[in-house]
């Protein structure tokens, strides 16, 4: 469908006013909201993560493209049904108790989000009981986490560590990131995977939500 | 207390790309630009650049440095400081009035500019802090303190959870400073509000003093590898 194609081209562009007029004409069109959104919005946004994978397009640009996607999927709201949101799996993130950063943790919800993911986003100063009880109610395959304190990182080894005491690391997999996080602590406190930066996370996710 | 006027700490569009990760050889494209624009415009009106400064002599930096006792054996600074002309702790903030916008924008749905504004006051922050240098080399100057006059003296600054000096080290430097007197405040965690603020030590002395080589323990995992560019800067 050209409409659709005009839609992934305008968001990787970030054109937001153009994606919502788009976004308008294909619903008047009578286009099933849920085929605009999988084959135009999220392609788009397909199209915009792997360019930033390549670096080829930046930060700044994955907003942008994230912001037109926000306007588009605010005019598909209202028409998309239950079975619409084809979502690729549920992730629950935040920034560990006593650190108060979440710029980096927003854009991973703004990547994931764009990527097709259902997220619970927990804001910041989160504590091991709020991710573990969140994602164990609301069934999340993943808890993503994220510190840019050395002094606040060992709150992720305080999430594993409950999700193992209650019996849900094998259903909730994690992933840590944050400015001093690295490969070998996110080894060494058991998590499932390390995102050294938004992107990779998104990465990450993908891996072990499978 | 130092109040600096918001336009002239105002960072430039390429400083605010650069701490968005953009490779300084591309230029913003058109959507870009405007963002910026706008992120620059918010920072202008919504930043309220402040600093505090209190000297101290080595003995009692000594203490302060030591803090709750959790730094790496050896470190810069250790062998910095004795040889300083002149300590002063700091703190510089650009204001809560911007974290609470970025913290707006994003819940608004609109992370693009809060990305940029995030970054243009991560930017602004460090410009406040390199206004506070001038201010003291300055003064130094004027108070003929030491060798300021000499064509190689520097006003470096270091802080606490850098280069080995463990982040409860502000705990010691809040006690002495109290910036409070310019609107931060020290978390459980000595996490700093607003979280746009930089504290820590400003070192006067020749530049020779603040050279060393990054290879202690803690330099591997270091990922922003700033005490390179910060040695190199002049007065």
């Amino acid at each position: 469908m050209e409409i659709l194609s005009q839609i992934a081209s305008e968001l990787q562009r970030g054109a937001d006013d153009e994606v919502r007029t788009l976004t308008k004409s294909a619903l008047e069109q009578s286009l099933e909201a849920g085929v605009i959104l999988e084959e135009g919005l999220l392609a788009g946004m397909q199209v915009v993560g792997e360019r930033f994978r390549a670096h080829e397009v930046f930060l700044p640009e994955v907003l942008l493209a994230a912001r037109a996607m926000h306007a588009g999927v605010e005019i598909l709201e209202p028409h998309l049904g239950k079975t619409d949101a084809h979502s690729r799996g549920k992730v629950v993130i935040g920034t560990v108790q006593g650190d108060l950063h979440d710029i980096g943790k927003n854009l991973v919800g703004i990547m994931l989000s764009g990527a097709g993911f259902e997220v619970i986003d927990l804001g910041k100063d989160v504590s091991p009981e709020q991710f573990v009880e969140t994602a164990r109610d609301s069934g999340a395959d993943v808890i993503g986490m994220s510190a840019l304190l050395t002094t606040t990182m060992p709150g992720m080894k305080k999430v594993i560590a409950l999700l193992k005491e209650r019996g849900l690391d094998s259903s909730v997999r994690t992933v840590v990131g944050g400015a001093p996080v690295t490969e070998k602590y996110a080894r060494e406190i058991g998590a499932d995977s390390y995102g050294f930066d938004a992107a990779r996370a998104v990465e990450c996710v993908k891996e072990l939500v499978g | 207390m130092f109040e600096i006027p918001a336009a002239e700490i105002s960072p430039s569009e390429k400083a605010v790309l650069r701490a968005m990760g953009v490779p300084s050889d591309r230029g913003p494209g058109p959507g870009v630009e405007r963002l910026l624009e706008e992120a620059l415009e918010e920072f202008r009106a919504k930043a309220e650049p402040r600093g505090i400064v209190a000297d101290v002599d080595a003995r009692e930096f000594a203490e302060i440095y030591e803090g709750a006792g959790g730094n790496e054996p050896s470190s810069p600074l250790l062998t910095i400081f004795p040889r300083a002309d002149r300590l002063m702790l700091f703190a510089v903030t650009v204001g809560a009035g911007l974290s609470d916008r970025i913290a707006a924008l994003f819940d608004a749905g609109r992370p693009a500019l809060g990305a940029a504004l995030d970054a243009a006051a991560s930017e602004g922050t460090e410009l406040t802090g390199v206004r506070l240098d001038r201010i003291v080399l300055e003064e130094a100057l004027s108070q003929n303190v030491a060798d300021a006059a000499a064509p190689d003296i520097r006003v470096l600054r270091y802080s606490p959870g850098y280069c080995g000096w463990n982040i409860t080290g502000q705990r010691a430097l809040f006690d002495t400073l109290r910036p409070g007197e310019i609107g931060i405040r020290l978390t459980e965690s000595c996490l700093m509000e607003p979280l746009k603020s930089i504290s820590g030590v400003m070192v006067t002395g020749p530049a020779a003093i603040h050279e060393f080589a990054d290879d202690y323990p803690f330099c591997s995992d270091c990922t922003t590898k700033s005490c390179k560019t910060r040695t190199r800067s002049t007065r």
